[in-house]
């Protein structure tokens, strides 16, 4: 075991675990944001109790993403010294960025959306909802700015043994990192929506509360409709900039050993590393794999064996992970359809099984997110900044082996334990019945 | 020039952090003892309630404008601070669920859990910060070669004392906070913990500045250019007015105590100049504002950031402190619509 070796696993986790309480909060913040506004136009108490049961729900979620973040932000430096010297230049201010903008908007609004009922107008209230919504989605902005620059950099040249910024625009602009955002954001809108609904629908299959969970269901399935079509599409751009500016990676997520025209998408595959091939690949589409990636019948894809062996990132696993992904994908359009069909045609309670299968698949959007940065940051591999810094050469030197074991113990432990924690709480705040309305005083 | 600006601004940022989340430590600690009952404790923890997130991000932007003005700085300070600065994160960790998980289980097991987690990890960040200061203040023991400390390098008797000299000005700051936003007994005792304190933390300001002049080279910019005096001498008689304050008002008292913070944190961070990390083995090493800075475009780029936003932040930061800046009281903690935590 090596530092590099702790480094990684101790990132991937970290980050991974942040992720679990990322999306919910970039899609339960807009969700509870509507609500609340719904109430506000309508004044209508069912969208007060209901902005409040999902907002409590939201909170819980939050503290865990709030915390875990800190370590992120952290962790750059005290694992990944090496790194941090040499891109600090240009990755540095996204972060700084992210701070200025978004965390203090953040958390200063989500403390008067909590502490605030009483404090300030219905309107000025509902307004720090929406605050702390685009809030969390500028945030996601700038730090998904700084990991496109890592997965493709541009607007800098290599002076003084690193990375140095000429070009700031060029960085937060690049298609890249815009479709990344988008990306990102809209899997977050997926997770909240499906989040909404499953609960909702846990709800209605007991007879509770039916008419405040059915228009929380409406408002679910709307949402999610829209998220789920809009993450497959800009999906599809973003494999089309992957393929442009990280062949290694395409070739990886769809396992193409050798460079050929015309390349057929395999509905059934599977890559078998040590002999450079596929073990299976069955019912082939012709032409469709460079129809995906390059918009185009004939394009020519690179194979996996074109490029040198140390430059070839795992092969199994992102292909693995963006395959399911994809498959999600296409299962979360399906559902959202069916749902906004139901709540269309009123029949949504006659169908038992539909919600029941949507209350247990809150946890396919959420699985989906963490595919997708498996795909993004192993498919990146070996590099961790793409074609400029190996990510064996980014650790701190002056860490030592035994301090990563320490802090990974540390965080295994830490984090497994309040995530326990935390998600028991959802689930004992998911089960309950929303609270009566209470308007006395006011708001 | 350039660096010179951002040099202020990193040790800005890192004042105001402290400043503002050194009541939330202060409070932290001292709600276990301030408070006798669930509802005392809650009323504590509710004078913070609103603010105490928006005071961590401060903390986070110190980081990340260490990292993007002086990544060098960032990725040595982190790196050779490994374990203190774990321990400051899983504390952060720690009080930052705490205050969300407190108040979700009725049992009193359970509350009484998270009350003394809130105590233990708002003690030991203000400990460890005042520690990691200290020692930078000193200078860490790194060469052409790396670094040759360990933890136990870090405990030296002037990290010790600055650890001890923070946690202090925490105390006082929190006390003093509590004076005026808890109500009735908790707004008491609060009270004569800050005058009970006060003696304390005079005495280890001395001792502080006293040892400053052998443990470290702090004076020597003082020595060549006199009138930076001024800011050591302004954070002396904040410490004296916050004694004279607490007889008429105590909100005045918390205002000098916020000016002390903030002095003694440039009192140190103006003896540094222009090193960020001191060597304490080879002064040709230092990393300085100009030897680990981002290029002049960066520094210029985030510049036109900060000055564009960070005055919208205060305004709306400002805003929302006085928007809770009534005293918290009982009654409020019953009103399930008033209170959260
Ligand atoms: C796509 C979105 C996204 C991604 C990829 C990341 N984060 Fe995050 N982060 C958020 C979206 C977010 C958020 C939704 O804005 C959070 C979640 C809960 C919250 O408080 O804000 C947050 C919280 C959060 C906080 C606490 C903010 C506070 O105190 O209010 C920090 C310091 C970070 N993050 C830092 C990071 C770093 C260094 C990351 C990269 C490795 C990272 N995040 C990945
Ligand atoms: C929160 C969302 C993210 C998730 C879930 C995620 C996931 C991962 C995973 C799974 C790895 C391990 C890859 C491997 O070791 O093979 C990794 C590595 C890494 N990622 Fe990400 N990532 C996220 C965001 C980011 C962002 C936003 C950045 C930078 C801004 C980033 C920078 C890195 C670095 C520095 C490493 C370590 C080097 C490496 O092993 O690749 N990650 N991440
Ligand atoms: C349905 C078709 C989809 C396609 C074609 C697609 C495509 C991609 C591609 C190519 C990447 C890698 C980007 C990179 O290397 O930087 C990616 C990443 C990602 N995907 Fe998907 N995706 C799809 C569906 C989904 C769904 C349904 C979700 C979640 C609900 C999701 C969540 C993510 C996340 C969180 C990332 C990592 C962040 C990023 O790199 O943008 N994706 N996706």
């Amino acid at each position: 075991m090596d530092t590099v070796w702790l480094a990684r696993w101790q990132f991937a986790l970290t980050a991974l675990f942040h992720f679990i309480f990322v999306p919910l909060t970039l899609g339960l913040s807009f969700l509870v944001a509507i609500m609340e506004t719904v109430y506000v136009k309508t004044g209508n108490e069912t969208y007060l109790r209901m902005t409040k049961f999902f907002g409590k729900l939201f909170l819980i979620n939050f503290a865990l993403g709030l915390v875990t973040g800190i370590t992120l932000e952290f962790e750059f430096g005290m694992n990944w010294a090496q790194y941090s010297k040499f891109v600090g230049d240009i990755f540095g201010s996204p972060l700084a960025i992210e701070a200025t903008l978004a965390f203090f908007l953040e958390s200063t609004f989500l403390g008067v959306w909590i502490f605030g009922w009483k404090k300030v107008s219905k309107k000025v209230h509902a307004l720090s909802a929406w605050l702390v919504a685009f809030g969390t989605n500028i945030s996601a902005l700038w730090i998904l700015i700084a990991n496109a620059w890592m997965q493709h950099p541009i607007g800098y040249v290599i002076r003084n043994g690193r990375a140095e910024f000429v070009n700031f625009w060029a960085a937060v602009l690049q298609p890249y990192a815009i479709l990344k955002f988008l990306h990102t954001v809209h899997a977050g809108y997926v997770v909240g929506a499906f989040f909404v609904m499953g609960i909702s629908a846990y709800h209605l299959l007991k007879h509770q509360e039916i008419d405040l969970f059915k228009r929380a269901f409406k408002i679910g399935a709307y949402f999610g409709l829209y998220a789920a079509i809009v993450v497959f599409i800009i999906g599809d751009l973003h494999a089309f900039e992957v393929a442009k500016t990280q062949p290694t990676k395409l070739a990886a997520m769809e396992s193409v050993w050798n460079t050929e025209k015309g390349v057929p998408l395999y509905l059934i595959q599977f890559p078998d590393e040590a002999h450079k091939r596929n073990a299976i690949q069955w019912f082939g589409i012709p032409k469709l794999l460079s129809i995906l990636a390059y918009h185009n019948p004939n394009a020519s894809i690179k194979g996996l064996k074109s490029f040198p062996r140390n430059d070839r990132p795992p092969v199994t696993i992102t292909f693995i992970s963006f395959r399911t992904m994809v498959g999600l994908g296409a299962i979360f359009i399906i559902f959202a359809l069916i749902a906004y069909y139901l709540i269309k045609a009123d029949r949504l309670l006659d169908k038992r099984w539909f919600l029941k299968l949507m209350l247990y698949a809150i946890p396919l959007p959420y699985l989906a997110c963490e595919l997708g940065w498996i795909v993004a940051e192993v498919g990146r591999q070996p590099w961790i900044v793409y074609g400029l810094l190996r990510t064996s050469q980014a650790v701190s030197t002056a860490v030592n082996t035994a301090q990563v074991v320490m802090t990974l113990i540390g965080f295994v432990f830490l984090y497994g334990t309040l995530g326990f924690i935390d998600i028991y709480l959802l689930f004992k705040y998911a089960r309950k019945v929303p609270e009566p309305a209470t308007t006395k005083g006011g708001y | 020039m350039l660096n010179t600006i951002w040099f202020a601004l990193w040790g800005l940022l890192w004042a105001v952090y402290f400043m503002l989340d050194g009541f939330d430590f202060g409070v932290g600690i001292l709600h276990l003892f301030v408070a006798k009952d669930d509802l005392e404790r809650r009323m504590v923890i509710n004078t913070i309630g609103p603010v105490w997130d928006g005071n961590e991000v401060w903390l986070i932007t110190a980081g990340g404008a260490t990292f993007a003005a002086f990544p060098t700085t960032y990725a040595y300070m982190f790196s050779y601070l490994y374990t203190p600065l774990f321990l400051i994160l899983a504390s952060l960790i720690l009080r930052g669920v705490s205050f969300e998980f407190r108040g979700k289980i009725e049992l009193e097991g359970w509350k009484r859990f998270w009350d003394f987690v809130i105590f233990l990890f708002s003690l030991m960040p203000a400990i460890l910060f005042g520690i990691a200061f200290g020692n930078i203040f000193k200078g860490l023991p790194f060469d052409a070669n790396g670094y040759h400390g360990t933890l136990f390098t870090l405990l030296n008797p002037y990290g010790l004392l600055t650890g001890v000299f923070f946690l202090l000005l925490f105390l006082e700051h929190g006390a003093l906070w509590l004076s005026f936003k808890a109500s009735n007994k908790v707004a008491e005792r609060a009270k004569s913990t800050a005058q009970k304190t006060w003696p304390l933390l005079l005495i280890v300001a001395g001792l502080f500045l006293i040892f400053t002049k052998w443990a470290t080279k702090l004076y020597n910019n003082y020595i060549n250019h006199p009138v930076w005096f001024i800011v050591p001498a302004i954070a002396v008689i904040s410490l004296v007015l916050i004694r004279i304050f607490m007889k008429t008002s105590y909100v005045k008292a918390f205002i000098s105590s916020c000016v002390l913070i903030i002095t003694v944190v440039f009192t140190g961070i103006i003896g540094l100049y222009p090193n960020l990390i001191p060597s304490s083995i080879d002064p040709a090493c230092n990393l300085t504002i100009f030897n680990s800075s981002s290029s002049q475009y960066t520094l210029k780029v985030m510049l036109i950031v900060v000055i564009i936003f960070v005055p919208i932040v205060i305004a709306y930061q400002l805003w929302a402190h006085m928007l809770f800046k009534e005293a918290i009281k009982k009654e409020d903690l019953e009103d399930k619509e008033v209170a959260a935590y």
